[in-house]
Order: C-alpha cells, then sequence, then structure tokens
C-alpha cells in the first residue's frame, strides 16, 4: 500500500533532527546537507515502506549519512569517535534541539539574507529551488549564501541560549518581504514561529505569533483583482479570517497578561484594533495612538512615528496629523504618500493631487506606485470637473 | 535584500576620468580589463550578491504600433541618440550602500594605461515587493 509522503510531517521535524546531529557534536554544515539527504530518503522509502516513528528513523539515517561524509573527510578520526556518544534525547530535548537550530539560523554573525536563507532551509525543511523563487533571485546565489552562512556558524558553540530577538527579527522578515511564488512565505513564517512558540515561552514570540495571524487573516481583501494594493480603509471586511483573527487576539491577550511588553506585541496590539472594528469608520484610533505611542518608546522608529501621524490625522482630524507629520523628517520612505492623504482629508485637493503625484515617483515598490498615481488620477479628474471614477470597493 | 541594476552607458553618462576609447588600449590593456570584469562578477556569484549580467549590441531599433491590420513601424538606429545603454549587472544585496560599494569597485576597471577608468555608472533600485506590514 502506498501513501503519499507528509511533507508537513517532513518538514515539521527537521530542526530537532538537526538539532539532535548538532548536539551529539557534528558540524553544522555536514549535518545540514545529512538531513537534506535524509528527507530525499525518505520521500523515497515512505510511501511503501512507512516507519512507525519518523523522527528516529530520520534522525537513524541522517547521522548515517552524516557518519559517512565524516568518515570521507580529513578530520575522519576525530569524528569517529562520535558514533557512540550520547543516547537519543527524550521529548524535552526535542524542543531544545528546535530551539538550538533556531538560534544557530539566526546567529548575529549572519547578514539578514543569510539568516533569512539558512533558516528556511534548515529549520523550515524548504529546498534551495524553493527559496530561489520566493526571492526572485538565481538558485545558485540561494546556495552560496547558504553554504558561506553554514560555513560561519560551524564554529559556533552553543553552552549557552541566544538572543531570542535576532530569531524574531528573521521571522519577522520572512513573513514580511519576498515574492512568494510557490510557496507561501507568510505561511511558512507563521509555521515557523508557531513552532518556536512551542519550543519557548516569550512574550514577544507570542506578539510576533499574534501580529503574523493578524496580518495574514487580511490577506485575501489586501490585493484588488487587477492586482493593485486595497488599502485597509477600502479593504472589504467580510473577507478577512474570522478564525485568524480569533487565534491572533487570543495569543496576544495570553502575551499582555504576562506585563512585559515588547515592539511585536505593541504592533500586534494595534493589528487587532484594527481588526476588531466591523467598519473603518469604526476603527478606535484613540487607542491606537496610544500603542504608537507604547511602540514609539520602546522602538524609537522613524516608521513609527510617521505611522502614529497618520493615526493622529484619523483620531483628532487631519489638521493635527499633519501637524504631528511637520515635526518628522521629510525624507522619510512615505513621508510624502502620509502628507497627500492628510491633506486630501483636509479637503485640499490640489496640494493633495500634486503630493500623490510626487509620492508615486518616489515609491519603492510597483503596487505602492500605481495605487498612488491612481489616487492622484483620480482627484486630478475631480479638480478638472471631468468623470469621477468610483472608489473601488473590493 | 533590494536588487540593483548597474547601468553601463556607451553615451549618456558624464565622463569617465581616464576617458580614453577601448580601440585606442594595447591589446594588454583591454584583456586587463575584460579579467577584471569576469573577476568581479565571480566574486558576486561566490557571495550568493549576483543575479543577472548582459552586454547590448550598440545598434538598436525603435519599433511601434501602427494600427490595426498594419505591421509594425521600424525606425533607427539613431546615431544621434544622446543615452546609449551598453550593458546591465543585475545585484541582490543587503542594501544601498552596498550596491554603491560594489558600483565603485565595477567603476575601478582598468583601462588606458592598466589605470581605473573612474567610468560613472548609474545604480537603479528595482520597484520591489511591497511589505505585509505597513501601519
Amino acid at each position: 500500500m502506498t501513501s503519499p509522503v507528509d511533507e508537513g510531517l517532513l518538514r515539521s521535524l527537521t530542526p530537532g533532527v538537526l538539532g539532535v546531529l548538532v548536539r551529539r557534536g557534528a558540524d553544522f554544515a555536514t549535518a545540514e546537507d545529512a538531513v537534506q539527504d535524509a528527507l530525499v530518503e525518505a520521500v523515497r522509502v515512505w510511501p511503501d515502506d512507512p516507519p512507525r516513528d519518523p523522527r528516529g528513523w530520520l534522525i537513524t539515517v541522517a547521522w548515517r549519512r552524516f557518519l559517512d561524509a565524516a568518515r570521507a573527510d580529513t578530520a575522519r578520526r576525530r569524528r569517529e569517535d562520535l558514533v557512540d556518544q550520547e543516547p537519543e534525547p527524550g521529548p524535552a530535548a526535542a524542543a531544545d534541539d528546535t530551539l538550538l537550530l533556531y538560534f544557530l539560523c539566526a546567529h548575529p554573525s549572519l547578514t539578514p539574507s543569510s539568516a533569512v536563507a539558512l533558516t528556511l532551509r534548515a529549520v523550515g525543511g524548504l529546498t534551495t529551488r524553493q527559496i530561489a523563487r520566493a526571492y526572485l533571485v538565481p538558485e545558485a546565489a540561494v546556495a552560496q549564501r547558504i553554504s558561506r552562512a553554514k560555513r560561519t556558524v560551524s564554529g559556533v558553540r552553543f553552552d549557552r541560549p541566544g538572543d531570542v530577538a535576532t530569531v524574531l527579527r528573521v521571522l519577522y522578515l520572512v513573513f514580511n518581504e519576498g515574492y512568494s511564488g510557490d510557496v507561501d512565505l507568510a505561511a511558512e513564517a507563521i509555521r515557523l514561529t508557531r513552532q518556536l512558540a512551542t519550543a519557548i515561552d516569550h512574550p514577544e514570540v507570542a506578539g510576533l505569533l499574534a501580529l503574523m495571524l493578524l496580518h495574514h487573516a487580511r490577506s485575501a481583501s489586501r490585493t484588488a483583482p487587477d492586482g493593485g494594493l486595497v488599502p485597509l480603509a477600502e479593504q472589504d471586511r467580510g473577507r478577512w479570517d474570522t478564525g485568524l483573527i480569533a487565534e491572533g487576539v487570543r495569543v496576544l491577550q495570553t502575551a499582555l497578561s504576562r506585563d512585559r511588553l515588547g515592539e511585536f506585541q505593541a504592533q500586534a496590539a494595534i493589528a487587532a484594533l484594527h481588526a476588531d472594528a466591523p467598519t473603518a469608520e469604526e476603527t478606535d484610533w484613540v487607542q491606537i495612538v496610544e500603542w504608537y505611542d507604547e511602540l514609539a518608546a520602546l522602538t524609537d522608529s522613524p516608521v513609527v512615528r510617521l505611522n502614529r501621524a497618520v493615526a493622529v490625522g484619523e483620531a483628532d482630524g487631519p489638521r493635527a496629523g499633519l501637524a504631528a507629520l511637520a515635526a518628522l523628517d521629510a525624507s522619510l520612505p512615505r513621508h510624502t504618500a502620509v502628507a497627500a492623504y492628510l491633506h486630501e482629508r483636509d479637503g485640499d485637493l490640489a496640494t493633495a493631487a500634486t503630493l500623490y503625484a510626487e509620492a508615486a515617483h518616489q515609491a519603492q515598490t510597483l503596487a505602492e506606485r500605481d495605487h498612488l498615481t491612481r489616487r492622484a488620477a483620480r482627484l486630478n479628474a475631480r479638480l478638472s470637473g471631468r468623470g469621477v471614477a468610483p472608489e473601488r470597493t473590493s | 535584500m533590494a536588487k540593483y541594476l548597474l547601468l553601463k552607458h556607451y553615451r549618456g553618462a558624464p565622463a569617465a576620468v581616464n576617458d580614453v576609447p577601448m580601440e585606442h588600449w594595447t591589446p594588454e590593456e583591454i584583456s586587463a580589463h575584460v579579467q577584471y570584469m569576469n573577476d568581479f562578477a565571480a566574486r558576486l556569484q561566490e557571495t550568493g550578491e549576483f543575479v543577472d549580467a548582459q552586454a547590448l549590441a550598440p545598434g538598436g531599433t525603435f519599433v511601434r504600433y501602427d494600427g490595426e491590420g498594419r505591421p509594425p513601424v521600424t525606425d533607427g538606429p539613431f546615431a544621434e541618440t544622446k543615452d546609449l545603454v551598453a550593458g546591465w549587472m543585475v545585484i541582490d544585496v543587503e542594501g544601498y550602500e552596498r550596491a554603491v560599494e560594489l558600483a565603485g569597485e565595477l567603476s575601478a576597471a582598468p583601462g588606458a594605461g592598466g589605470k581605473p577608468i573612474h567610468e560613472w555608472l548609474e545604480l537603479r533600485p528595482f520597484l520591489g515587493t511591497p511589505p505585509t506590514i505597513t501601519e
């Protein structure tokens, strides 16, 4: 009887298996190759001969592959000494092995792009090709990044836990950036963050998970049929995923009750307030401004202050928003776009149209440029008394 | 990560410091130049920052639609075109600073007298994918 291999199961076991090998003393680069070999072997063998203990099977096969590679290596003798070391760890150690992998792949000595590539492959179990497609770069480039990253972290010792913030930054990047071809990077980031949350009890891990869930809930409504961006205020809220929202809010509330606020919890709180509003008009902007104040105190990021100006514009009127904006550096990305929006809200359509066009030229993404160009075109049509195209509602 | 285009112009860029046309170089200087370009690309392949590099023939044709049922109209090449692209390299790097650093290196390719050309390269960012979290 042949049954297809559960790829999800296979990939969820990947980091733990690799963690065991590294804990037994295998060098990371060789161990990672060995685990990839074991995964390929599993896909080949399991349909006809499913193992009783998939994790144990993978560890055995990967360890054997590692030893074969080690024997072929010049450091042969040192590694063969490892053969009889350490019994198979119990379930408690399994979580630690997974955690160790997260820390290793997000090690501060790596550049962000290397950490992302290594995390997706070694923790996520994605292939080099899948990662290359997700970031629209040649497979050879990703292969190089991964092998260099493996060399960089090979000498790292794991006698003490790393900083969870570095891991969270990598997972945030996976969620927030990338083209998402045949792999849904956002879903993958959520899976990896969920897995991390079961391995470590930390309010910011929960905060990031909640943030991802609450934003992923809107994914269906974020893009128009023509591929254009639909801003939050114009999204069809009926298409938001209420299951993801409920889970995100639950995860966030538990995290907030620990009273150790961090930037991801604060961002998630803002997303939760948006999720909570049945219509854009019913959004609790006053509370959102308060959360931006918290966030600004935590991160001191200019982008946060820019978003705060938008929120102030909604809470206290566009003039107040423009006043908040005037205090910020005009060269910030999206500064002009925000100014355009606030002037439009203030009824100064001519200024808004000019600023939207200017903002379109400064846009850093195609979708944003097209969106801003449409806004400028719509206002220009109104100003010249030509027909007004109706607002897009979905 | 961000993608950038390094654009090399036949014409249209400000004059290079070592501005001697290639046909006045020695064969060894041409070989050294080609070698430098190949080594540069190989180094970027090694770091995983290389995406693509192409050179273009100078003679181009302008083409436009000429209405239903009619063949496209062609024109050119125009000898007087002010801006003429010679080729490009696409890189995928950590950020703007790294892109500038690499463009500077490429511009140091040797020319006449074996000295760097100090050629002006145009650095253009790609419009990327919008981030998911914006507010």
